[in-house]
């Protein structure tokens, strides 16, 4: 087995553990780490597919930076949300979902 | 000014008024009066003047392309003329008697806004040139009627609003399918003299009996044909003016027209009895005359009783579309208008009792002959008229249809015709033998408008019926004069039928 | 060179929001605002000249800064672009000039003052984050617009700042963050196979490995649940229904669209090879319970606003029936259920605008949101009543409008390729939605009581009336949209 197949193999399970982390925890922070995880995993893929015989490829490189500058961005505006949720309701899950201290 | 923008005038005429309106404040009824009227005269002269060109052969026709193969024509060929001259002069009247009605009562600029866009829809349905364009105003009328049923807003008026929205949407939706259908089939059908779908292949005979199955339903359900009919006594909660615009002119009357043209223009009254369509037809509109005048018996208001009475009457027009031959043509043609102006009278009618003396039920009107001589006097001629007897218009219509169903070798509608003739007599005699023969016991239920100065009611209540009943008698009158509806219908049929058999 | 490269519209298609939005950040929202409706009416008249140009001349390609790719990015405008990219301006520049009436009213009643300081900012990022999505020509480029838009949506969901809104918003991130990620891990799969991301270079390539199919189904997937199809829908009611009612205006007719837009692109474009009938029918099927789901909810709510969401769950289905309607049926039917679904897209998008401006002002004179009890509000508000209307008239499917139009098209489509079935949704589907909209209209005809409503700015109701109109004019002038369309 290749490195980059791998690192691609590790990636989809870090992806399918976000995934799996995003729709079954409620805690927010969770699922936003849980979101972290399915990002990296498809940054894993990405970089792990896109290497040729060893050679790491710079077009996956930059979309890699670009997609972890989206990932921060999204992650701060959900936090912002959580402590704003935090404020309002004392609780950290979306109503509906189960309530405070599920772990 | 182009040919083109005569029938685009004519639809206008009443739909900028009818903007307007809208936007007037509550308490501006002479400038409202004024659009309104002006609206309708303006209306009047167009149609005048299309009148004049239609019979020196000249064309009249707006387009407009909505999407490729999807156009927007408005024609005014001889038969869209018929209905366009019917509507323009009744809501003429309408108008007159609504804003003697409405005197005083709220919402009125809401309401004439929406009256306004009713007739818009009535003279694009009248004037539409092939189905989409009529399927669009179609859908117009459901949606301004809608107003005008529910404008009381009490709960019975909101109950008739949501059964007549069901109705007339379910049956718009069948007429959408219909359609569309149609125009998968045979490309985009323009409304012709002699229809068009004759020459399709023969094995779509089966997919087009479909179709002229679902035009027929959607449109049934405007034309208040049995069993498509519930809505009609229902919406009978609405203010007279509405009641009588809606029977007369707009609702019912564009159901059935809609039945003539696809009989005629889309598929062809050749072809659609070569398909076995107009038999069935026959045997629905019969059904209808029959149970709408059985049903029409046992009503006590007298408002649903001529509701029923406007079921049994409509399919009349149904009835001579479906009688293979120029005579049954003639006869349905011709009863489109007839039937319009007796019944726009007996509506007026009902109205003027219920206005004045607050009378509803057909039990309360002992008397009433000598307290509202005019409006009764009116009232029994439409009667006579629908009941078909000579000289007035409703019998003009029975002849022709009669002869219409020898000729097309259904003698059995002779038995229906007669039949029916005699329950118009059993429902209408009684209330006519009230009016003039049954001694006024006790006061009125309400008597809102006072006699005086020998007019018995408001006037303008009364010269819009008194017009139309004369409307009934001459045009029965002079059925053979040139320019009549007869005249008119005779010309229709002509162009329909391509072995012309006087 | 240097000339012609100024008067190009694609550019400033993206630049200019970009740079009002950020003005409108530094002046607040006072001149913000003023700055986004004029950067608007620009936008409006550059999408107006681009469509007219591609029309014209045929698709169109612009290298960001010179460089062609694959170094550099590259923007497509083809027929589908230049459309969706009017579309976008039709809606937002009459929603920019409600939102300006709107913040000043709701100011004036102090309830959150804030809102309106982040609305232009974030408008102007959504709105560029749009463009660059219409006119992205790669995988990934459409990636970071999908995100950027996401974000923006989000903050403008919770600009109320209220506990709902915050909520929803929330809910809204997460399901968004999720799609967007499906769909990357869809692009990383389909580049380690091909090495690129470039749509043109990949229309070619693509064939049925395990692996692209794979990309296939979670790029798909993820764009459904960005498009709120059924039953990935839970997001939506909430956050369009919550949300300030400028915001829900753009969420309802834009942003739901964009993310269809793409599953269109790459359904009909690189997954042509992949597609297959079954996935359309499921697809097609979905789209076709969502329009019975979403219009029973409708019935359903007690609020105004939330009746109008679930409106919206209910019209996005109509747009998933051009994936049985088009995959491999004939020429005539394809194209007819292809001009459907788009003219669908922006006849919902200018009704539903108009729809949840008109909802928004009556509920700004109500003081509250409840379907109940809008009798006073309609005698006094007629023209957002009307609007309301008209809109519902496009909702419906009634001629003259383009809803009716759209489902036309789809209609004979679905006759052209006998698929009857579809047609029977597009029946049912008009019929429950004039329940829904009649259920509020006939409100109107109550009995007025003591009327305790305040007035709203009149800018609100002709916002709400122009948008509305657009949806029925549409219906009558069809033809130029549509022939844009066909090209590229």
């Amino acid at each position: 087995m290749s490195a980059g197949l791998f690192y691609a193999l590790t990636g989809g399970l870090l992806f399918a553990l976000g995934l799996a982390g995003l729709i079954l925890r409620a805690h927010v922070l969770r699922k936003l780490l849980a979101f972290n995880i399915l990002g990296s995993g498809a940054f894993l893929v990405l970089v792990g597919l896109g290497g040729r015989d060893g050679t790491p490829d710079p077009v996956t490189q930059a979309m890699v930076l670009t997609g972890i500058v989206v990932a921060v961005a999204a992650t701060a505006l959900g936090l912002a949300l959580a402590r704003r949720l935090l404020e309002l309701t004392g609780d950290m899950a979306l109503p509906g979902e189960a309530p405070h201290g599920d772990d | 000014m182009p040919d083109g923008l005569l029938p685009l005038g004519v639809v206008l005429s009443s739909f900028v008024p009818g903007l307007a309106i809208f936007f007037l404040a509550e308490a501006r009824h002479r400038l409202r009066s004024a659009l309104n009227l002006a609206g309708a005269l303006t209306k009047l002269a167009l149609i005048g003047v299309m009148l004049w060109g239609v019979l020196h052969d000249r064309d009249y026709v707006f387009s407009h392309t909505v999407l490729p193969g999807l156009d927007l024509v408005l024609r005014a060929d001889a038969l869209a003329m018929l209905f366009v001259s019917l509507s323009a002069a009744l809501w003429f009247f309408t108008t007159l008697y609504a804003i003697g009605y409405l005197e005083g009562s709220p919402q009125r600029s809401r309401f004439f806004g929406f009256f306004s866009l009713c007739v818009t829809a009535t003279m694009g349905i009248a004037m539409a040139g092939n189905l989409f364009s009529f399927f669009l105003f179609y859908e117009l009328l459901t949606l301004a009627t809608y107003p005008l049923v529910v404008h009381r807003g009490t709960e019975a008026a909101l109950r008739a609003g949501r059964i007549y929205l069901a109705y007339t949407l379910g049956g718009g939706a069948l007429l959408l399918v219909g359609t569309a259908w149609l125009y998968a089939l045979a490309g985009q059908v323009d409304f012709v003299a002699g229809g068009s779908l004759a020459g399709l292949p023969e094995e779509a005979a089966g997919r087009l009996r479909l179709v002229f199955l679902l035009l027929v339903a959607g449109l049934g359900v405007k034309a208040a044909l049995v069993p498509l009919h519930g809505w009609l006594p229902v919406a009978m909660v609405a203010p007279a003016p509405v009641s009588a615009l809606l029977h007369a002119v707009a609702v019912v009357k564009a159901g059935a027209f809609g039945i003539v043209r696809v009989v005629y223009e889309v598929y062809g009254v050749e072809f659609a009895q070569s398909l076995g369509l107009l038999v069935p037809l026959a045997a629905a509109a019969a059904l209808t005359i029959v149970w709408g005048s059985l049903r029409a018996l046992y009503q006590d208001d007298l408002k649903r009783r001529l509701a029923y009475s406007t079921v049994s009457q409509v399919a009349y027009i149904a009835l001579g579309a479906a009688l293979f031959g120029p005579v049954g043509t003639i006869g349905g043609v011709v009863h489109l208008v007839h039937q319009g102006v007796m019944k726009i009278t007996l509506f007026f009618c009902a109205g003027n009792y219920a206005e004045t003396l607050g009378v509803h039920r057909v039990d309360e009107l002992d008397g009433a002959g000598r307290r509202m001589p005019a409006t009764s006097v009116a009232f029994t001629v439409a009667a006579f008229g629908m009941i078909g007897l000579p000289p007035l218009a409703g019998f003009v219509s029975k002849w022709y249809l009669g002869l219409g169903a020898l000729e097309a070798q259904m003698p059995w509608v002779l038995a229906v015709l007669a039949a029916s003739s005699l329950l118009n007599a059993a429902y209408f005699l009684p209330v006519v033998h009230r009016l003039w023969f049954r001694p006024r016991a006790g006061p009125w239920p309400q008597e809102h408008i006072r006699a005086r100065g020998g007019w018995e009611t408001s006037r303008l209540l009364l010269v819009p019926p008194l017009a139309t009943a004369a409307a009934t008698l001459g045009f029965g009158l002079f059925a053979a004069g040139s320019a009549s509806p007869l005249d008119w219908a005779k010309l229709v049929a002509a162009r329909e039928y391509l072995q012309w058999v006087p | 060179m240097a000339t012609t490269e100024l008067a190009d519209p694609i550019p400033w298609l993206v630049l200019l929001p970009l740079a009002w939005a950020t003005a409108a950040f530094v002046l607040g929202p006072g001149r913000g605002g003023r700055l986004a409706v004029a950067g608007l009416a620009v936008q409006a008249a550059l999408a107006l000249a681009l469509a007219a140009e591609v029309l014209e001349a045929g698709p169109r390609r612009y290298a960001v800064g010179g460089w062609a790719a694959p170094l550099g990015i590259e923007l497509l405008a083809d027929g589908l672009a230049a459309f969706m990219l009017a579309t976008t301006a039709a809606v937002a520049l009459p929603v920019a000039v409600y939102a300006r009436g709107y913040f000043r009213a709701v100011s004036r009643s102090d309830a959150h003052p804030k809102g309106a300081t982040w609305f232009w900012p974030l408008t102007g990022y959504l709105v560029a984050a749009l463009d660059v999505l219409f006119l992205a020509a790669d995988l990934f480029n459409l990636y970071v617009g999908l995100e950027l838009l996401g974000l923006a949506a989000v903050g403008l969901t919770a600009l109320t700042g209220e506990r709902a809104a915050v909520a929803a918003a929330l809910r809204y991130l997460l399901a968004s963050l999720l799609g967007s990620g499906a769909y990357l891990m869809g692009v990383a799969l389909v580049y380690g196979a091909y090495g690129t991301v470039s749509l043109a270079t990949l229309a070619p390539l693509i064939e049925p490995l395990p692996a692209v199919a794979l990309a296939a189904g979670l790029m798909a997937a993820g764009l459904a649940l960005k498009t709120a199809l059924f039953p990935l829908h839970f997001w939506l009611p909430p956050a369009h229904g919550g949300a300030a009612s400028p915001v829900s205006a753009l969420l309802s007719a834009l942003v739901v669209k964009a993310s269809f837009y793409l599953l269109l692109r790459l359904w009909f474009g690189i997954y042509a090879p992949l597609t297959t009938a079954a996935a359309a029918q499921l697809l097609g099927a979905l789209g076709a319970a969502a329009v019975v789901w979403g219009s029973v909810q409708a019935l359903r709510q007690e609020r105004l606003k939330m009746l109008v969401a679930y409106s919206t769950v209910a019209q996005l289905g109509y747009l998933f029936l051009v994936f049985p309607l088009a995959t491999g049926t004939g020429p005539a039917a394809a194209a007819a259920a292809w001009g459907g679904a788009l003219l669908q897209v922006l006849a919902h998008g200018l009704a539903k605008a108009a729809m949840f401006a008109a909802a928004g002002a009556m509920v700004l004179a109500a003081g509250r949101d409840a379907v109940a009890g809008l009798g006073g509000v309609g005698a006094r508000l007629p023209l957002s009543l009307f609007a309301f209307a008209l809109a519902g008239v496009t909702l419906m499917g009634l001629p003259p409008s383009g809803g009716f139009t759209a489902k036309w098209l789809l209609l004979r489509a679905a006759l052209a390729s006998g698929q009857w079935w579809w047609a029977a949704v597009l029946v049912v589907g008009g019929l429950l939605a004039a329940a829904y909209v009649f259920r509020v209209l006939r409100q109107a005809f109550l009995p007025v009581e003591a009327a305790s409503t305040g007035g709203v700015p009149r800018s609100l109701e002709f916002a709400a009336l122009a948008l509305a109109l657009g949806g029925v004019l549409l219906g009558l002038f069809g033809e130029r949209p549509l022939a844009l369309l066909g090209v590229g």
